[in-house]
């Protein structure tokens, strides 16, 4: 999780100062930034990047302080271990495609970077281009390598700076799902940015919308949630449970409230959010922070357990994909070697075990 | 022709052409990507040599360099012979003459560089020093060789800085140009007039290959 809470203060071409205010958190999975020209979008990556200097304010990746103003702590962009494609991908003009793409981890041994070359060249499609310059390219294959450039080097964080605008729709789909298969196994914030409406329903997941510097909205796309092709892009990363919920009751001693399920008598406690008792929210839990216990788990500090039937199981490649009905149907994703050793099967009753702080708000 | 006078002033071109890469590159490296209050002073003090008489900038390296200024001291105590007045002392002055030729050329080639290839570098964890080895080096390079050529072409026509500085020592200061002076001076036209045809062949050769390798790296013509 990244969070960012940052004010930059620029002079502006009018009158007005221009001030980029941002408050926010990204989760694994994509967030799309959206907005118009100059609403702050490559600003706020430049900073999250440590290209540029917020005037305040913090950015943590999980424990980690990239930078704090108050203490003066900013670690400088080499060492901030993320990756940033830019909307101008800036490959290097004198170097191959292999060689930009080993640029960032040529502080490995020799063996461990060809190894690394070659399954990001394979999971990219760009093995037949390795030996070509930058110029030899076409666009969406330069897009490849600049995605591959960056994701080699295994960062915390990936930002994209409209990487893909310019590309028609089907070539941007394929890019995008070589995009989505690559973090199911990593599993990493991806912060897209666009101007582009188009691009925010390719991606059709978390949605940031941005103007004039500051946030307006966050959340999931109506159009998301209630087209199932969508939805089923949605699944492919991020947030793969989407659920409707009432809030019960606020508990600010604790920091928590209860929310019932889609009108069911199923209930969760998650984090205390801005919204009141009796309103309707929506609840994002990755299917990959549910654990499953075939008998009722004891003596945990996760929050909530709930009883439900296993009613489908389906294998992709190294994960399972399994579907609990629990008043709502849960996905959840587990290891080909959990599901053996715990002999899942359709009809099997499970317990799901979810932190507190798994569960996110959404609106 | 003087061939001793020849040899020692592509001696000490070449002496100073190398030296002077090598001092402009971090200077043009700081000039081109850091911003700070003062740097048009900087940038002043490197482009003075264009502007000033060679006899002012040579009159103050003779004072600087003489047994009694601060550099022939220093000089003096380390290597226990004095400063002016030797080949040492040409390449000195002739160091600060050229400056300007040397960092104008690099300042124009790194500037024109895609500053989001450098900023690409620093977040793939590269630092600045290998990023300017392996990105800025090779994308300026044209900009290094015009650097050292100009450098080159600068030093092996001086006249006035050595003449201050140097004197008129045979192999040890009197460099082609000086050469001219004299021949002129004792009315030698014929060999002042093949010295000189030989001087203007190797500038102009010199100066077309800077312009061939790359038009836009520094050139006193517009671009097209």
């Amino acid at each position: 999780m990244l969070f960012v809470k940052i004010r930059k203060q620029f002079p502006g071409n009018g009158l007005v100062p221009f001030v980029l205010d941002i408050d926010a958190a990204f989760p694994a999975g994509f967030t799309v930034l959206f907005g118009p020209s100059g609403a702050g979008k490559s600003t706020l990556l430049d900073c999250i990047a440590g290209l540029q200097q917020p005037d305040s304010g913090q950015i943590r990746l999980a424990d980690e302080t990239l930078f704090d103003f108050s203490q003066g702590i900013s670690t400088p962009p080499q060492h901030r271990e993320l990756a940033y494609v830019f909307q101008s991908l800036a490959l290097f003009p004198h170097l191959s495609v292999e060689q930009n793409i080993r640029y960032g981890i040529a502080r490995l041994a020799v063996a461990e970077q060809k190894k690394r070359v070659e399954t990001i060249a394979a999971a990219f499609h760009i093995r037949n281009l390795l030996q070509r310059r930058p110029r030899e390219l076409s666009g969406g294959e330069k897009q490849r390598v600049a995605l591959a450039r960056a994701l080699v080097t295994r960062p915390r964080v990936l930002l994209l700076d409209e990487p893909l605008t310019g590309l028609d729709g089907s070539l941007r789909r394929s890019i995008l799902d070589d995009l989505r298969a690559w973090n199911i196994a990593n599993a990493i914030p991806i912060l897209y940015v666009t101007h582009n409406r188009e691009e925010v329903d390719a991606i059709g997941e978390h949605v940031l919308t941005l103007a004039g510097g500051h946030v307006q909205e966050t959340g999931i796309p109506h159009a998301v949630l209630e087209a199932p092709r969508r939805v089923q892009l949605a699944q492919a990363a991020g947030f793969e449970n989407v659920l409707r919920a009432v809030v019960v009751d606020e508990r600010p001693v604790d920091g928590i409230m209860r929310v019932a399920l889609e009108n069911t008598a199923c209930e969760l406690e998650i984090p205390l959010g801005d919204a009141q008792s009796g309103s309707e929210v929506q609840i994002a839990i990755r299917a990959g922070d549910i654990l499953l216990a075939t008998e009722a788990p004891h003596f945990l500090s996760a929050r909530n357990l709930i009883p439900g039937t296993i009613v489908s199981i389906e294998t992709r490649g190294v994960l399972v994909i399994v579907r609990v009905k629990a008043g709502p149907t849960f996905t959840v994703h587990v290891t080909p070697g959990a599901a053996r050793s715990l002999d899942l099967a359709p009809g099997l009753l499970v317990w799901l075990v979810i932190k507190t702080h798994s569960c996110h708000l959404v609106r | 022709m003087n061939a001793e006078a020849l040899l020692l002033s592509l001696r000490l071109a070449t002496t100073v052409a190398l030296l002077l890469v090598a001092l402009a590159l971090p200077l043009a490296y700081v000039i081109s990507f850091f911003e700070w209050r003062g740097k048009f002073l900087v940038e002043s003090a490197v482009a003075l040599p264009l502007v000033l008489p060679p006899t002012v900038l040579g009159f103050y390296a003779l004072t600087a360099m003489g047994p009694r200024g601060p550099v022939g001291k220093l000089w003096q105590l380390l290597f226990g012979h004095p400063l002016a007045f030797t080949f040492a002392g040409l390449v000195l002055a002739s160091l600060v003459y050229s400056l300007p030729f040397a960092v104008q050329p690099l300042v124009a080639s790194f500037e024109a560089l895609d500053r989001r290839l450098l900023d690409a570098s620093a977040v793939l964890g590269v630092g600045r020093t290998s990023t300017f080895r392996r990105v800025i080096l090779p994308l300026a390079w044209p900009g290094v060789l015009t650097a050292l050529i100009l450098s080159f072409a600068h030093t092996l026509g001086e006249f006035g800085v050595v003449l201050m500085v140097g004197g008129n020592l045979p192999g040890a200061t009197r460099t082609i140009s000086i050469d001219i002076y004299d021949r002129v001076q004792s009315l030698d036209y014929d060999g002042a007039q093949q010295t000189a045809l030989l001087l203007l062949l190797v500038s102009f050769v010199v100066l077309s290959v800077v312009y061939g390798v790359n038009r836009r790296a520094w050139s006193p013509w517009p671009a097209k």
